[in-house]
């Protein structure tokens, strides 16, 4: 399946089912066994081509992305709106979106600067202050559209750009379910679960479900992270920059990367000639934290394709950069 | 010898998410003393020795890893940039004598900057040249810590940067020495990662399983000029948990302890404090929940480069322990 086509489908937090059911399409033609736990996390399982000596390896990506949830409508028909997920407030101003299953068209709104006093100018707005506009006349109007408990989305196009770039929504981490669609596709060394989990962006609720169920020697979440290689941000904070290659982390906030087995990717990845970059910084979070803090832990490593204004309608990758996570999530099922 | 133990285990590198170096002096340390020990995905090291019949299985757990600061960027001069692991500010790291995992040494100093510095502001100088020389001797995600100067300070206190919580890992080593055939299985888990909020005795926890489980660590202090409170002070006796921020101790379980004491004339405190957390949180809240409670070695300067302890509660805790594991429970 395409990265375009997965990006351009809609899945909150709680909300993954449009993606969920486009990966078990695919995934059910190709694997030994797939299924949908309580969670909602579909759980693929393909088996090693090695005879014997295989491990069990779970690669892991998260379905959702961030999104807004309506909570109520003002009297003159605006929708209130709230983060699922961390959205910055400073990027959600004048943005499209789509509201609800019939995707209704929609813009967040806010004060024109005209009315603006010098006080307002210089406040951020809050979700309190922020809402959707869909052209309703009245409250029980938005509200008919759009009752409470409606997700809405980011409305932006995936489109091409640059070298090698795309701008899209929903890259995070969506990106890391293309990377295990495409290894699903091949025969691997070892034996691999290849789990696409729910509700990554709330707090990796739905990896600790996978994490429980399901035994394995290490653990490699695939993710989408922070590139700070823009504007005025000096090189030591950048994180890790677009087109050096898939980011390697060696902590997070979430956890510490397993030692044993980050040498042992940075060994592979050596060994191979894979194009990485370590990730420079210990900031962020995601599903390995589950893997770590569930029964009785697995070994887990992060490896991240660096994204530009994550969390927002236009991220930004660099198709190298999931190629080289793909080679290197490879190289690891086949070599651990 | 509790004392030489201590200092033994003071002076290994083993900042959290590289406890590897601690777990192994320890096994040194309990050689041919236990029944078996091994190390689990999380590092953590588990010592078991068994118990009479009918005797309850307790874990103990001493987290073996000390804060630190991690490499995350190198600058083209040379110079280090890091950001903190577990609970240290630019306060108490500002200007101090550092080391890696390999030995390389270093400071670390904080820019002065106009506004509140941060983590951000830090940086670590081990004289390199420049990037490709730093490169050469530390690479990003390296992690240093506060390098090892253990002192008396008098007859009975000890002050060393990794006080926090090495002193307990010698009192388990020293309970696995010393007590022979207990009523009670004691598992003894060397923990790692509990500065950054208990990560390896949880799972460890629910791999062992035990009937009660007992954190072992420091705790704050209230015997100094500026400070009178928690109601703790150094050289009165081992603090039996009331509470903290992470755990209310199961009351069965801390009235056990506190028998144990009564009964051996043994000096304890009751600590109740406002802050902090220790490993028996992690395991009290695993599984369908185990009975716990943490046995504290008041500290003062806790997080700094100078942690100071009494030996006389790191006595009164070890008989505590061995009171404990094999006392009808």
């Amino acid at each position: 399946m395409e990265l375009n086509k997965l990006c351009e489908l809609n899945g909150a937090p709680g909300d993954e089912g449009a993606v969920r059911n486009a990966i078990m399409a695919a995934a059910s033609k190709v694997c030994d066994d797939v299924r949908i736990d309580k969670a909602g996390n579909v759980i693929a399982f393909k088996k090693g081509v090695k005879k014997s000596g295989r491990k069990h390896i779970i690669l892991n990506a998260h379905m959702d992305e961030v999104a807004f949830i309506s909570v109520g409508a003002t009297e003159d028909g605006m929708i209130r709106i709230q983060p699922v997920g961390g959205i910055d407030p400073r990027v959600c101003v004048s943005k499209h979106v789509t509201v609800g299953e019939e995707k209704v068209k929609g813009v967040i709104g806010a004060m024109a600067i005209h009315l603006q006093s010098a006080a307002d100018r210089q406040r951020v707005l809050d979700f309190d202050n922020l809402y959707v506009d869909i052209g309703a006349q009245s409250k029980d109007e938005a509200l008919g559209a759009a009752p409470e408990g409606t997700y809405i989305y980011f409305d932006s196009k995936y489109e091409k750009f640059g070298d090698g770039c795309v701008v899209s929504k929903a890259l995070d981490d969506r990106v890391g379910c293309y990377v295990m669609l495409k290894l699903l596709q091949e025969s691997t060394q070892n034996d691999v679960t290849y789990a696409f989990v729910v509700k990554e962006e709330i707090g990796c609720r739905g990896a600790r479900a996978a994490a429980f169920n399901t035994k394995a020697d290490a653990v490699l979440v695939l993710e989408g992270t922070t590139a700070g290689d823009m504007g005025n941000v000096p090189e030591v904070s950048q994180v890790c920059r677009l087109g050096k290659g898939v980011a390697v982390s060696f902590m997070d906030n979430g956890s510490i990367v397993t030692r044993k087995l980050y040498k042992s990717v940075i060994d592979i990845a050596e060994k191979n000639g894979c194009h990485y970059q370590i990730k420079e910084a210990a900031t962020g979070g995601n599903d390995a934290s589950a893997y770590q803090a569930t029964a009785d832990a697995k070994a887990t490593c992060v490896l991240s394709v660096p994204c530009r204004y994550i969390h927002g309608p236009s991220s930004v990758v660099k198709l190298s950069d999931v190629e080289d996570q793909l080679t290197l999530a490879r190289h690891v099922v086949n070599s651990l | 010898m509790l004392l030489e133990t201590l200092k033994t285990l003071l002076s290994v590198y083993g900042p959290t998410g590289n406890e590897t170096q601690v777990a192994e002096a320890v096994k040194k340390i309990v050689a041919g003393k236990v029944d078996n020990a091994k190390v689990d995905v999380m590092g953590n090291l588990i010592i078991e020795k068994k118990g009479q019949e009918g005797g309850k299985k307790i874990m103990f757990s001493a987290h073996m890893d000390h804060i630190g600061m991690v490499v995350t960027a190198i600058e083209k001069d040379g110079f280090l940039r890091v950001t903190n692991v577990g609970g240290l500010g630019t306060k108490m790291t500002d200007t101090r004598h550092v080391v890696f995992g390999n030995g390389v040494h270093g400071v670390a100093v904080c820019q002065p900057t106009k506004d509140t510095p941060g983590m951000a502001q830090m940086f670590i100088d081990i004289g390199a040249e420049d990037k490709e020389d730093a490169e050469k001797r530390v690479s990003v995600g390296d992690v240093c810590v506060f390098a090892n100067d253990t002192v008396m300070l008098g007859s009975n206190r000890v002050a060393a940067p990794a006080m926090d919580d090495r002193c307990a890992c010698a009192l388990l080593a020293e309970l696995l020495i010393q007590v022979q055939n207990p009523r009670n299985t004691i598992v003894a888990v060397f923990s790692t990662q509990e500065e950054v909020g208990m990560r390896g005795a949880r799972p460890a926890a629910y791999a062992v399983n035990p009937d009660i489980g007992i954190g072992v660590d420091v705790t704050g202090w209230g015997d100094t000029p500026e400070v009178k409170y928690p109601d703790i002070k150094l050289g009165k006796g081992a603090g039996i948990k009331f509470m903290d921020r992470s755990m209310i101790s199961t009351p069965w379980v801390r009235d056990a302890l506190i028998a144990v004491a009564e009964k051996g004339k043994i000096p304890y405190q009751r600590e109740v404090l406002p802050y902090g957390g220790t490993d028996g949180a992690a395991i009290q809240q695993t599984r369908g929940g185990i009975p716990s409670c943490t046995i504290s070695i008041p500290c003062r300067y806790v997080h700094s480069a100078c942690e100071v302890i009494d030996m006389r509660d790191m006595d009164s805790a070890l008989e505590i322990m061995k009171g404990f594991v094999n006392a009808e429970l």
